[in-house]
């Protein structure tokens, strides 16, 4: 039997690509209900899409036990304890247990009101504590915390994103862009704050408001911390794996015991944990190819994170600027944005705002990393205007 | 107010076209004039556009400050006389131009030659006409031009030598074109060293070697004499000198072979010339700028007129030798008299009793005892001190005079200049003392005469602007000033042309054919377009010198012996190529009236150095430097398989105020013609380097700015307001870049595209839909024909990213324009020929091109030409 522990989007995805191959599989998540789609929530949050089209269906095929937690893994007998004290057998066993949202250790953290942002339970806690004109504070300038805001604006809270650095998604972002994003929430009657310590949420038990260093005081009845996530990793350290700030797999998404795989949040390939949705798929399909006793292999490619961010479309692909890169910056104050790095004749990263309809042109020019020769000049164009030029 | 147009005359070259201007300000070609017949060229037909008051000097200024008028005179009047008084009258000059009224001419001449008692009064004519004038004199004892152009329609061959009709005279050239396609026979013959747009509309082209003119009409003489071209001549045996020429010519050129030799043409073309000229009566030969603008100037007119007086084919209908003016009153100012060398209405120094009758004629006793300075050397007396005061009127020598920076340097150092100008800004009244803001066409009210001696009126249609007045106003105010109220107390042109008829007559029994005394009676205000002579004691024919009759001493004409002589300065190893400069079609002189015309400027939008690709290994359109022993121009370089090898040719338009880096002449000697003084604009030996680029850029704007804002600069204006600026420089692109930047202020609101490590920078400013202003830096430009189009009101701007881009996504390359008057380019010709097009006449039918002024028509063919009919 194949069990797969974690029924977020990689761990579905890796249970119904083994059914699919014919295989028994079992699917463990510790979230009650079907397994949904995680990356939408921010537009159910903005009431664009309702819950039930988060639904995802799953192949007859797969046994899944949801509202279940895993509480041990035995390699010695190949075998998984349940938090009702079930055990199970397993030939191969895939880690999909995704990463845990960080809470600032800070005062009033655990009041109520006080919200993470990840689960579907989150977001009805969030939809629940909403209030037209009610204001609300999100912790993190992160693409999960500006979400979290625009959602709470689309349901008419008065949101304020508390941004710790100088500029919204700095791991994304230059600060070009961050200020184009950040006057396109203003425009959206989201504030922000940056370079803002937050020390204390207050209130008794409620979430009231929060102070910041500053000595500022935001009043707030809802405050969603997204300031970064954690992989899980306890279950697979308290089994002996081998850890790093993940769990260690090889390409074949194989842990330090090989019948045991892990992708996703909580699998750490080549030193690296992935973030997004599109490479933790690409392992959940490797990881069911070995599970099946099929040779299969990840190779990273480069990051590409194609993001609607409350409205603004953002894409960024490759490498952030470096002292050995060649910038080629197209920036219309009133349109598109667009920074392309360039090294030795060769695209290695994309960074574009407001007009993203020619990421996957960038994206293919980054992987064939072929020289741009004469491409070079007209680049930030787009490929509709390679032949504009060359006519000249 | 009136409803019944105005009829003029366009003021550009010496063919005269007669204009009519209805009130509400259309401009026509006026059918009823003998020169045009209602024909207008491009320059004529864009002339409403020219009339705007932007850069107009519109009051006095002293010293850079405006003054009054009375203020101004007072001043002149004071320092000439002052000037007089401690260095003499030769320490004063006036150098005035071809482009002066005849009145104002008239009153230029008689201030310099009664009042001051200078004879150093000298015209930008000398420039232009003064070696067909020295021929003129030499050959016939007068300055007479014997043909009209009647005669280049009845010919059977037309020989059009030194002259790019098409482009500089095109009525003209339309003219002889039509004659040629209703009578097929007739034959057109070019003597050009460049292939032009005349030459290509040739039945024979021969492009000799430079300066070699006169060795082939030598050539002509010795085979046409070889030949018993004078057995049946009626005067070429009477002929003064007649032995002596055939003698000189039979020496150096005896045979086809050895002209042909000498001029660098296939002995057979030669050849076939030769049998031509012989079989041919009827024949004209028409010379412009290729023959005067020579050290050997003089000599080349002399070597053609002696074959038409060999032949006697002169004064007849369809033969003569034809003298064609640049200018549209050249020849006015040959009739007044207002040249260094000539007294007054062909009243000169040689004849015995013309100065006394002058003196008499004009009461005073300061005329001059001899001849004054001509323009080189006025302005080398200028610069070395003799000459102390000048007053320069309506044109630019700064830039149009040989060694332009000499020339700068002169004037900038001479204690007293005056400028009359209508233009604020030339690189002339820059370095005025005094500027007088004078009137424009369309305000000025006088007579102009044509290249076939036609008078026509020039009246104004237009209220003068601000505070200028008539030239002849402020002569005459000057000589009140300085004692001669009563001679200078005209309140009218019509006053000055009255005297003038009047002095045309004045004890004339016939020894001058100038003579205009039947016009001092005529009604000014309605004068016809009327040829002289016509004096008041009878009629005159059309064509001068028919009778076989000439006005020199003895009745004879002149035969005068042209031994060749090369150019002064010849190519070497140092300046391996020959430059030769000349007008573009749809330019004039120095372009302050056709510069600023969008739709003139399309054609040859930017300074240009064309060279046969043979002598260059430099890609076309590089920047290059044209250096010769005299100075440096910086031009666009340009591939012409057409150009003679070992030549090269650059227009002669370009001032500080469009690009100060490609005034042609301060790369141009100020070797003269020994007897016209005229300078050899035409034969500098030159060197081409690639100018250091290490920037190049474009902007383009709603307002311009000054041309000295790169190390070089091209100022093209566009349409809807556009002004273009081309740049590039040696300097570092990041500093350019960064004064660049400041000098638009390019900020914030600005779209960009940079790539510093390439250098590529892009700015552009849109406003409220509207696209305001762009700056493009780097080694790789767009295409600006597109750019420019989208500044236009009416056209909704596309994406935004495409502005950046220059061009629109898959956008096809821009098409050269070809007909100006209706805007169409050449892509869209291109298409109407693919369609099935074959004619001039279809393809205007289909697009309109060529249907204006037809000027571009010889262009067209070329298009068809290049296609190749489908079988």
């Amino acid at each position: 039997m194949n069990i797969v522990i974690g029924a977020g989007p990689a761990g579905t995805r890796c249970a119904t690509r083994i059914a699919e191959a014919g295989h028994p599989v079992t699917l463990i998540g510790d979230e009650p209900g079907q397994p949904y789609d995680r990356v939408a929530l921010s537009r159910y949050l903005a009431r664009e899409v309702s819950q039930q089209d988060l639904i995802s269906d799953l192949p007859a095929t797969v046994t899944h036990r949801p509202g279940r937690a895993v509480t041990a893994i035995h390699r010695d007998t190949r075998t998984i304890t349940l938090d009702d004290g079930a055990t199970l057998a397993y030939t191969r066993l895939i880690l999909a247990t995704g990463s845990t949202p960080i809470r600032l250790p800070m005062p009033g953290a655990t009041l109520q009101g006080v919200l993470a942002y990840r689960t579907m339970a989150d977001v009805d806690a969030m939809i629940a504590a909403a209030r037209p004109d009610a204001p609300a504070v999100v912790i993190g300038g992160g693409l999960l915390g500006l979400e979290a805001a625009a959602g709470l604006a689309a349901r008419g809270m008065r949101v304020t994103v508390l941004h710790a650095v100088d500029r919204l998604m700095e791991r994304q972002l230059d600060h070009t862009a961050a200020a184009r994003l950040a006057r396109h929430l203003a425009a959206k009657g989201i504030t922000l704050i940056t370079d803002a310590r937050s020390v204390a949420i207050e209130g008794d038990t409620n979430a009231q408001a929060v102070r910041l260093a500053d000595g500022q005081i935001l009043p707030a009845d809802l405050v969603v911390m997204a300031v970064g996530i954690r992989p899980r990793i306890d279950l697979a350290r308290e089994a002996g794996l081998a850890t790093a700030r993940g769990i260690q797999v090889d390409a074949a998404m194989r842990t330090s015991d090989p019948a045991i795989l892990a992708i996703g949040e909580c699998a750490e390939h080549d030193g690296a944990c992935v973030g997004l949705v599109a490479p933790a798929f690409v392992q959940a399909d490797v990881a069911a190819r070995t599970a099946c006793g099929h040779p299969a292999c990840y190779t990273p490619s480069a990051d590409s994170a194609a993001l609607k961010v409350a409205g603004a479309p953002v894409w960024s692909a490759g490498e952030v600027e470096q002292t050995d890169t060649q910038p080629l910056i197209l920036d219309d104050p009133d349109g598109a944005y667009r920074r392309l790095l360039l090294r030795d004749d060769r695209l290695v990263g994309a960074l574009l705002y407001g007009a993203t309809e020619d990421a996957a042109w960038y994206m293919r020019l980054i992987r064939d990393a072929a020289p741009l020769g004469a491409l070079r000049a007209t680049l930030p164009f787009g490929p509709a205007y390679t032949h504009a030029e060359a006519a000249e | 107010m009136s409803t019944e147009p105005v009829r003029t005359t366009c003021p550009y070259c010496g063919v005269g076209c007669g204009i009519l201007v209805t009130p509400n300000g259309t401009i026509k070609g006026d059918p009823a004039h003998p020169a045009n017949q209602g024909r207008l060229c491009s320059k004529g037909t864009a002339l409403g556009e020219t009339l705007g008051l932007a850069n107009r000097q519109l009051h006095p200024e002293i010293h850079n400050a405006r003054a009054t008028w009375t203020e101004a005179l007072d001043l002149i009047a004071e320092r000439f006389a002052t000037t007089i008084a401690a260095h003499g009258p030769n320490s004063v000059a006036l150098y005035v131009s071809g482009q002066l009224l005849t009145e104002d001419y008239y009153a230029a001449n008689k201030l310099a030659k009664s009042v001051l008692g200078t004879a150093n009064i000298d015209s930008n004519s000398r420039l232009c006409m003064a070696s067909a004038v020295a021929g003129h004199r030499r050959a016939f004892g007068e300055d007479l031009v014997p043909g009209i152009y009647e005669d280049l329609e009845i010919a059977d061959l037309v020989i059009l030598v030194g002259s790019n009709t098409a482009w500089c005279h095109p009525v003209l050239f339309q003219r002889i074109q039509a004659a040629r396609a209703a009578r097929p026979t007739m034959r057109i013959v070019v003597i050009d060293p460049r292939r032009t747009t005349t030459a290509a509309e040739a039945d024979l082209h021969l492009p000799l070697r430079p300066g070699t003119d006169v060795a082939l009409f030598n050539g002509l003489l010795a085979d046409l004499h070889a030949h018993g071209g004078q057995t049946d001549a009626r005067y070429g045996a009477d002929a003064t000198g007649l032995d002596d020429a055939i003698a000189t010519a039979r020496a150096e050129t005896p045979d086809i072979a050895t002209t042909a030799a000498l001029c660098g043409l296939p002995e057979e073309d030669v050849a076939v010339f030769f049998a031509l000229v012989r079989a041919t009566p009827r024949t004209v030969t028409l010379f412009s700028q290729g023959v005067n603008q020579s050290s050997a100037g003089t000599d080349k007119v002399n070597a053609i007129i002696n074959t038409h007086l060999l032949t006697g084919r002169i004064g007849l209908p369809g033969a003569g030798p034809f003298s064609i003016t640049g200018q549209p009153n050249a020849m006015g100012g040959r009739e007044v008299g207002a040249l260094s060398n000539m007294l007054a209405a062909h009243l000169d120094w040689t004849t015995p009793g013309d100065h006394d009758r002058l003196a008499r004629f004009w009461n005073t006793p300061n005329l001059p005892a001899a001849p004054g300075l001509k323009a080189v050397d006025m302005f080398h007396a200028i610069a070395d001190g003799r000459i102390k005061a000048v007053w320069i009127i309506g044109t630019n020598p700064a830039v149009s005079l040989p060694r332009g920076t000499t020339i700068r340097d002169a004037l900038a150092n001479c204690p007293f200049v005056v400028v009359s100008e209508c233009a604020a800004d030339t690189d002339t009244s820059r370095l005025a003392h005094v500027r007088l803001p004078a009137l424009g066409w369309g305000e000025k009210d006088g007579t102009v005469t044509n290249s076939e001696r036609v008078i026509s009126r020039q009246r104004a249609f237009l209220p003068p602007p601000g505070e200028a007045r008539p030239d002849w106003h402020a002569l005459a105010a000057v000589a009140a000033r300085l004692g001669h109220a009563a001679a200078f107390a005209w309140t009218t042109p019509a006053e000055i042309f009255r005297e003038h008829a009047t002095l045309s007559g004045f004890e004339n029994t016939g020894a001058r054919r100038f003579n205009i005394s039947a016009l001092a009676t005529a009604d000014y205000a309605t004068l016809a377009p009327t040829r002289w002579p016509c004096p008041a004691d009878g009629p005159a024919p059309a064509r001068l010198l028919g009778d076989g009759r000439f006005p020199t001493p003895d009745g004879r004409p002149c035969m005068i012996p042209t031994p060749f002589r090369p150019p002064a300065a010849n190519a070497t190893a140092e300046f391996p190529l020959i430059l030769l400069t000349g007008r573009l079609r749809d330019q004039w002189h120095m372009m302050t009236r056709t510069g600023p015309v969008p739709r003139l400027m399309a054609h040859a939008p930017e300074p240009i150095l064309s060279l046969h690709p043979a002598d260059t290994t430099l890609p076309d359109a590089t920047l290059v430097r044209a250096t010769s022993p005299h100075g440096t121009t910086i031009l666009r370089l340009r591939h012409d398989p057409t150009q003679r090898p070992g030549t090269a040719f650059a227009p002669m338009h370009w001032t500080s105020d469009l690009c100060p880096q490609a005034r042609i002449n301060t790369t141009i000697g100020d070797a003269t013609d020994p007897i016209s003084g005229q300078p050899e604009l035409k034969h500098t030996p030159i060197q081409v380097s690639p100018y250091p680029t290490s920037w190049t850029a474009f902007i383009l704007l709603r307002h311009r700015l000054p041309a000295t804002i790169a190390p070089w600069c091209a100022i093209v204006p566009e349409p809807n307001g556009v002004w273009r600026h081309e740049l590039a420089g040696d300097t570092a692109a990041e500093t350019a870049l960064a004064h660049l930047t400041d000098l638009l202020d390019i900020g914030p609101a600005w779209l960009r595209f940079d790539d510093p490590a390439h250098t590529q920078h892009r700015a552009i400013l849109v406003r409220d839909g509207a696209l305001l202003a762009a700056l493009f830096l780097g080694p790789n430009l767009p295409s600006r024909a597109w750019l420019t189009t989208q500044f236009a009101p009416a056209i909704p701007l596309p994406s935004r990213i495409a502005l950046l881009a220059g061009a629109l996504p898959g956008a096809p390359a821009a098409s050269p324009p070809i007909c100006v008057c209706n805007g169409i380019a050449a892509a869209e010709i291109d298409a109407a020929i693919t369609a099935g097009c074959r004619t001039i006449d279809a393809i205007g039918r289909a697009t309109l091109a060529g249907t204006g002024c037809g000027s571009c028509k010889p262009e067209i063919r070329a298009l068809l030409a290049r296609i190749p009919e489908p079988a």
